[in-house]
């Protein structure tokens, strides 16, 4: 059994969220300089140019890359070995989140009711968390601060096995098409596909985390990932959706076990600043 | 690439000039406002009161930035999605509101609006907040503080680069762009 104060929780998450919202992965940054070079258009090579620099003057400066600093989203693993001291485990969780959104002057942009009240709880909490209790003695954190221009732009449809492919294709590129301008394109393309609805829903958050040209172990799903990118960059919507080729940087599909009739499909659709962190403890 | 320059207030015949695709550079005196402001504008018009500031000629930016920090004039403040305040922007269109700076999609209404009274629609860059930001060289809130970031602030700007992406004719960027482009897949 190995002890973890939560304060090394805190800590850790405290540091990510300081770092990832105001310095870009290097991944997204070759992605850009990449898409520069596609590009045809003259304004959506501007607008990649403008993001480029943006991205430089966040790093440079520690100002947010984009204003909104997003909802905190993590992803934990904590190894059942670990016995953890100092209080509870969601309390240090949010309390990294405080401090970092304080500190870094970030933008607090969660209301405590969705729907009649809508009251700024002024420290960006609560986060999102999702836990899962895994063999061995570490903790593994994916952290991710999440827009929500480009997170009101999902979606998710239960398919059916009959839809297949065809139809899982059709739904990422319906729901891309259908946000056009809105989530900040150039985009990256979470999908999750199986499990129940909110599994899917899920898995194609943690998608959108996965590196910039990482492929699915599986190379039908990988074979996949590279068909909806090319079909999405033939759309035309372009950097900042004035048109142009740079529409998507990836696709990530991520897949899991589902039941006998169905076919569940979610589509996470992140922006260019796609800010994520990992660490282990 | 070549910039024209606008100083606002933004008067009906040179917003009316302003074509689909015109890149801009706005330098002086705008105004912020989304979603929870133009709740408050609109009730307002709708109970029949004035609205608290006069929008004739003036430019709206849809924008909640992050927290200045010191020696900053603004954090970062890049375009937040127009369609949220869709609802709200025929009524101060009508009200002689002139010009809004956001990004993607606008309703039907909004743009019937827009032809209506000569108005115009700009893109800026999302994303590119930090960017922005060193545009920004003052932004004081002025009405509704107690909304924070989401106070309708007066900000100065210089050389802030914009895109006439909807103009008083309907012509709409983001329809004409995406066509140009787009490529038939097998």
């Amino acid at each position: 059994m190995r002890e973890i104060h939560t304060d090394k929780i805190r800590d850790a998450v405290r540091q990510l969220y300081l770092d990832m919202l105001c310095t870009i992965g290097d991944d997204i940054t070759l992605a850009l300089r990449s898409g520069l070079e596609q590009e045809e258009s003259p304004i959506g090579c501007m607008l990649l140019r403008q993001l480029l620099e943006n991205n430089e003057i966040a790093r440079n400066e520690r100002v947010g890359i984009c204003q909104d600093t997003g909802m905190a989203i993590l992803f934990v693993e904590l190894g059942q070995e670990i016995h953890l001291t100092g209080g509870s485990f969601e309390d240090a969780v949010n309390q990294g989140v405080r401090e970092a959104y304080e500190e870094g002057y970030f933008r607090k942009s969660v209301v405590d009711d969705p729907l009649f009240d809508r009251i700024n709880t002024k420290d960006n909490t609560p986060a999102v968390i999702h836990l899962r209790l895994l063999p061995g003695d570490k903790i593994c954190i994916t952290a991710m601060a999440k827009g929500f221009g480009s997170e009101n732009m999902s979606a998710m449809r239960m398919l059916v096995p009959a839809d297949g492919e065809e139809g899982v294709l059709k739904t990422i590129l319906d729901t891309v098409r259908q946000a056009g301008p809105n989530p900040c394109p150039p985009i990256i393309v979470g999908v999750g596909i199986g499990g129940t609805m909110e599994v899917a829903a899920q898995l194609a958050k943690y998608a959108t985390a996965r590196p910039i040209g990482d492929r699915h172990a599986d190379p039908r799903y990988a074979d996949l990932e590279q068909k909806a990118l090319s079909a999405i960059n033939a759309l035309g919507i372009g950097p900042g959706g004035l048109g142009g080729r740079v529409t998507a940087l990836d696709v990530h599909i991520e897949s899991c076990p589902t039941h006998i009739a169905g076919l569940p499909v979610a589509v996470n659709i992140c922006c260019h600043a796609s800010r994520h962190g990992k660490c282990e403890i | 690439m070549d910039y024209k320059k606008i100083t606002p207030p933004l008067n009906e015949m040179t917003a009316r000039s302003l074509r689909a695709g015109d890149l801009v550079m706005i330098s002086g005196i705008i105004y912020t406002g989304r979603d929870a402001a133009h709740k408050r504008l609109f009730e307002l018009l709708e109970k029949g009161k004035e609205l608290p500031l006069d929008l004739r000629d003036q430019i709206i930016y849809y924008v909640g930035p992050t927290p200045a920090r010191p020696g900053r004039a603004c954090g970062s403040a890049g375009p937040t999605t127009s369609y949220r305040m869709d609802k709200y922007t025929p009524a101060l269109l009508d009200r002689g509101l002139r010009g809004m700076i956001g990004k993607g999609l606008r309703s039907n209404e909004v743009i019937e609006a827009m032809e209506r009274n000569g108005a115009v629609y700009f893109a800026a860059t999302g994303g590119a907040g930090a960017l922005i930001s060193s545009c920004i060289t003052e932004a004081v809130p002025i009405l509704y503080e107690d909304l924070g970031t989401e106070a309708i602030h007066q900000m100065h700007v210089r050389n802030f680069p914009v895109t006439v992406v909807i103009d008083s004719l309907g012509n709409n960027l983001y329809e004409q762009g995406p066509v140009r482009y787009r490529r038939d897949t097998p």
